[in-house]
Formats: structure tokens, sequence, C-alpha cells
């Protein structure tokens, strides 16, 4: 009789040979939101009000009512999100096959590019030189940009705002394309708001990482940190969207199994 | 010759802080008229319909004839000031902290002789004077002598200063300086001789113009302040909220649209939660402070302001849900200033017309510039005045719809 992984899985855990990575951002009134011309509609930030605290409200308990909206805070894209996935079968989170939500990451270390140029866009050239080093991206899994840009605390400098717009790190168009039709991933995740880059909208088309990825059904996560902590490849990722009824997103608590030789933290 | 008024020492910090304690305040329902008229800046007695005596105190009924055919009217206020007296020992608990107090006796040239607050510019008896209605502590209408002339630094009278909330030498908070209005505001109060302003900004990461320059003032401390977030408030609440003099509630939301113009609630709640919610938030925590402060010294918390819009008087229906959330607001404000009137502080509502912002793009002219706005609330806090509805279109809508809300609301819906 064969081994369960799950159980030396369990054990591993336990003994810290598999060590759990926090790939979440903490939700706060302080994070900073997507922006939007003011004519659109607006996606809540995140807003907390305090219930009671052991007090005349509720005497013997402490609890909080929050809002925000589904992409507030490190959160998860599903296909329905964007336009070109609208109709595609199980495509809101309610509906999507959870067997996609845990799986294979590949991290793509763009921290030196982006440190250099806020408006680096990840190509498929320099994603098959990282494939020369790390290996091919195995079909079904993640990918994942690092890019350091969660180690902006600063909301200014983490939107980076001028008066062109946003300028943040993102992928290319041609990635895109070559990660659907080329490695079959299940989804792309970035550190920045946005999968697309800042100035995503003057791209062709307009947010490729969105209009084909959620075209083709795949996901999208942002506002994801501690990419760093994660090995090129081997980390295992843990990713579930709230069960929102026809939902197209939700925030997440993100997170990443690694070996414990594999995890960067020490 | 009035001393002016100098930039009050730094406060002692091992004294107690002296605690509000508010003038005589009841007043027969008939008084009240009184009060209602000086609200809004203007001096109205009881004139009778029936054989047109002007008088005063105010009575349910002529005391020349028993006519019940009372009107307030407004008055000019000239008169001979004919005895003065200096105060120098009160029973009464306010006054007794304030002694000496100057009063004395006009005889209007309308008729009825007045007992008078004597502002100390006016020319010994007998003289002329004008009369005027302020507000005073308790937020009643009581009279007050002017000279006639305008005299070197007149806002400066210690009577006087009691029954205004000028921002000379105060701190004042500015919820939303990211605005055109914001900004206009703050350069006022600062025109103004204000202290100190902090200037409230949410979602740093937007950069508006103007706010850099605005902010290299040296009179200016940027706040980082989001009206939609009650950590936020709160925060700056204990930060700053016990040192705020004037509060200037400048932050809103505008979006120009009825309920069919626009599906969904989204815009009308962002509207709501800043509007009315933001107003409450502000109004929980730093409301109770300025109210214990508000006989601090020289430079006490003395005024609240809120930027209403004169659509809360009566639904704009092209602009109906900001109509709607204004119309939240002013009720609220109503409330608050119920509850801080406990401590003698001043809730000024502010109710102009359209303003010249991108939310009024289309609209034609006349439309209300910030600064024109700013102007206005600076010499609603120099008068003292609880109401105030700057702009031709302000005035007008206000005009008709005392006259008759419902031909307004007819008129307006078209």
């Amino acid at each position: 009789m064969t081994e369960n992984p799950l159980v030396s899985l369990a054990a591993d855990l336990l003994s810290g040979q598999i060590r759990v990575v926090d790939l979440t951002q903490t939700l706060s009134s302080a994070f900073p939101q997507i922006v939007l011309p003011p004519e659109f509609g607006q996606c809540w930030p995140f807003r907390i009000e305090e219930v009671s605290r052991y007090d005349e409200r509720g005497s013997a308990w402490y609890w909080n009512n929050f809002s925000c909206g589904e992409h507030t805070g490190t959160h998860f894209d599903a296909p329905i999100h964007w336009v070109s996935g609208r109709d595609l079968p199980n495509n809101a989170t309610d509906t999507l096959p959870v067997q996609h939500l845990v799986g294979a990451a590949c991290v793509i270390d763009c921290s030196a590019e982006a440190a250099a140029d806020p408006d680096f866009l990840l190509t498929a050239n320099h994603l098959q030189r990282w494939e020369a080093v790390h290996g091919r991206i195995p079909p079904r899994s993640w990918v994942l940009m690092r890019t350091d840009w969660s180690k902006r605390s600063d909301p200014v400098a983490y939107q980076n705002y001028d008066e062109t717009g946003q300028h943040t790190p993102g992928p290319a168009t041609d990635v895109v394309r070559f990660l659907i039709d080329e490695r079959d991933v299940v989804g792309f995740g970035s550190e920045s708001i946005g999968t697309d880059a800042g100035q995503g909208y003057h791209l062709k088309p307009p947010y490729p990482c969105h209009y084909y990825m959620h075209g083709a059904g795949r996901y999208g996560l942002q506002c994801l940190t501690n990419l760093d902590l994660l090995p090129p490849t081997g980390a295992l990722l843990f990713c579930a969207p709230l069960k929102i009824k026809n939902g197209s997103g939700s925030p997440i608590r993100a997170l990443a199994l690694v070996r414990g030789e594999d995890h960067k933290g020490g | 010759m009035i001393p002016p008024l100098l930039r009050p020492k730094r406060k002692n910090p091992i004294l107690r802080t002296r605690l509000p304690l508010l003038p005589p305040s009841s007043r027969s329902r008939a008084a009240l008229g009184l009060t209602a008229a000086a609200a809004l800046g203007r001096f109205e007695l009881q004139v009778c319909g029936s054989c047109g005596i002007v008088q005063y105190p105010p009575r349910e009924v002529c005391h020349g004839c028993l006519s019940g055919a009372l009107h307030w009217r407004e008055q000019s206020g000239s008169g001979e000031l004919i005895s003065t007296t200096t105060v120098h020992l009160s029973q009464d608990p306010y006054f007794r902290e304030r002694v000496p107090w100057r009063l004395g006796m006009v005889r209007l040239d309308v008729g009825p002789t007045v007992i008078v607050h004597l502002h100390v510019g006016c020319a010994p008896v007998p003289s002329r004077v004008r009369v005027g209605a302020c507000l005073d502590k308790s937020g009643q209408g009581v009279l007050m002598a002017f000279p006639i002339d305008e005299v070197p630094n007149m806002a400066d009278d210690t009577q006087l200063r009691e029954m205004t909330c000028d921002p000379k030498f105060r701190k004042v908070l500015v919820t939303d300086g990211k605005t055109d209005v914001g900004q206009a505001i703050v350069r006022g109060l600062i025109a103004a001789g204000a202290d100190l302003v902090w200037v409230g900004y949410a979602e740093p990461w937007k950069k508006i113009p103007g706010f850099a320059a605005l902010a290299a003032l040296p009179q200016v401390a940027l706040l980082p302040l989001d009206l939609s977030d009650s950590r936020s408030v709160k925060e700056m609440a204990g930060e700053i909220g016990g040192k705020v003099d004037i509060l200037i509630n400048s932050a809103e939301v505008h979006r120009a649209q009825g309920i069919a113009s626009r599906s969904g609630i989204e815009a009308a709640r962002a509207e709501m939660d800043i509007n009315y919610f933001g107003l409450l938030r502000l109004a929980q925590e730093f409301g109770p402070v300025m109210r214990s402060r508000a006989a601090d010294g020289q430079s006490s918390a003395t005024a609240w302001v809120n930027l209403l819009s004169i659509y809360a008087l009566c639904n704009y229906p092209s602009h109906g849900t900001f109509s709607a959330s204004k119309a939240a607001a002013l009720s609220l404000s109503q409330c608050l200033r119920a509850e801080m009137r406990a401590g003698g502080v001043r809730v000024i509502n502010v109710f102009p017309g359209p303003i010249d912002d991108e939310w009024n793009q289309t609209l034609p002219p006349p439309k209300l510039t910030p600064e024109a706005l700013a102007k206005a609330i600076v010499n609603a806090l120099k008068d003292g005045v609880e109401d105030i509805y700057p702009g031709d279109v302000a005035q007008e809508w206000l005009a008709r719809w005392e006259e008759s809300p419902k031909t307004l609301e007819r008129e307006v819906s078209v």
C-alpha cells in the first residue's frame, strides 16, 4: 500500500519541513484602492465599523462590520470580471472549479527591472530566458510576477500616479498570449493593483491580461506580497475566493506551501 | 481707540481648562423671532399690522392696540445712546467670569428704547449708534449697539467676540482641501488671520492641481483625513481634536443624477457616505471635545461650519440624489446644533447655489465661484450667524421657498 502523500504533508507541516507563506496584504482602510475616473462606478475600499467591544452595545463580545468591493486588497479575479469572459461556463466565484484554486506556482523575478522602470513590461522573450534557467512552466500552473512592488508601504509610492495615470509594472500582450496558448497556465498574479500594468489601458488590446486571461477562462491575482519568499518553482499556491453568487472576484487569504529549504525568509 | 487683539500666549498646561457657561437662554416663543432674525444676521422687531407701532420687547399682542397681527420686520437700528453702565459684579455665572461688561440704553428712531450690549467703540452719551442683533453664546438673539462708522479693530471688542466666531488667531480644520472650494476656504481663512489651518486630504495618491502650493503655505498643516473611514476620523480627532477652534466641513461628493438617469445606488451611496455619514463621523469624534473647549481663553472653540446646498431645502431633480444627501445633512446639522449649543459652539450651515466646479459644468451661469463661497463663509464666522445662502441662485431659491415650498418644488421639477 502506497503512503498517502497528504499524511506525509501534514507531518511535514507539523515538523516545519513544509512552510506556509502568507502572500496577503493586511485588509485595512489604509490600503489603497483601484482608481477609476470619478464619473465611473467605484469599487469600495475596505472599511470597518465597530459593532461592540465588551461595552453597552454588546457586553461580552467584540466584533466589527466591514465593507469592501470584490476587488479590494489582495484579491482574486474570476473570468466573469471582464467582458471577454462574460459568456464562459463556470466563470464566477461560485461556479468555477475549486480544483483550479490550488496549484503549482512559478515565480518570475522582475524586481530589478521594476526597480529600474516602473512601467516595466514582462515580455515572452523575458519569460523564455527564465525558462532556460528554471525549466518549462508546467501546464495548469500559476505564474506570479515578482516585482517587489508590495514593499512600497507608502500608498502614494504604491499607486505611483502622475498626470498621465498610474505607473506600475505588468505583462506585455505577447507574454499573456504565450502563457495561455503555449503554456496553458491557470492564472497570472501580480503585486500591484491590477494584473495589468498601470499604463495597460494604452496597450493593444487595452488591459491585455484581463482581456485575454479572462477571455480564456483563466484567473487573476492582485496585490500579492511576499513573493520574494517563494522559490522560482516548487511552491504550491492556495487562492480560494469567497463563494459569492455570480461574484466577479473576492478578497482572499493567499497562501503558499514551500519546502523549508526553499523558504527565503529563513 | 480699541486695543487690537493680540496673539494669545500658549496655554498654561497646569491650569484647569475653564468650562463653558452660557448667558441666560430662556425666551418666550414670541421673543424667539429676534433670535430667528439674528441667526440670519438681521435685526428685526415686531411691527403691528393694525396700528403700525414698532414694539420691544416682543409680546404676543401689540402693546398699543392689543392686535395680534404682529409681523417681524427688519430695522435699520439707528438710534441715540442715552445711557450707559458698566457691570462689575454679577450673580450670573456666565457674566461673573466676564465682568466688567458694558451695557447701554438706546432710544431707537422707530420708537422703542432698548437695553443693549455696548460696543467699546461707541462714543459717550449722547451719541448716535446703530443697534444690531447678534447671537450670544447660548445661541439666542441679543441686541448690541455699534458706532455708526467703522472704527479700527472693530471686531476685536471682547464683548463682540463673545458673539462672533472670528477666525483671527484661531486654529481651523478644513476637512477637505483637495477641492477648489476647500482650497479657497483655506486661503480665505489665512487672509482673515487664522493662526493655523489643518487641511484634510483623502486618497493621497490622487494629486490635485494647486494642492502642493497650498501645502507650502506657512499656516497650513496637512492632515490625512477620509470622512468615509471612521478610523481615520477617530484617529485625527484624537490627534488634533483638542486644538481645533473652528471646524469647516468642506468635504462633499456630488454626482449630477436623478433616480432614473443612473442605475444602481452606488453613486448615491457615495454621496450619502460623505455628505451625511461623514458629518456624523466628524460630529461624534470632534463634537464633544470642541464643546468642552468653548470657553478656553481668547481662542476657544467657537464654530462648526457645514457646507450644505440650497438643494437641501428643495430637491433639484437633475441633482436629485445629491439633494437628498444634503437634506439629510441639514437635518443632522440641526441635531448637532442643538448638542453644540450646550457648550456655546455655533453651528453654521452654508446653503450655496450651484458652485462653478466640474460637477456643475453643464449648468449655465450664474454659478458661485469657490472664492465667493469662501468669502461668504469667512464673513459668516466674523458675523456669527447661523445660516447663509451665498449667491444669486441660492437667494432666489430661498425667497421662493419662504414664499411657497410647494410652488418651488413644482417650478424646479421641469
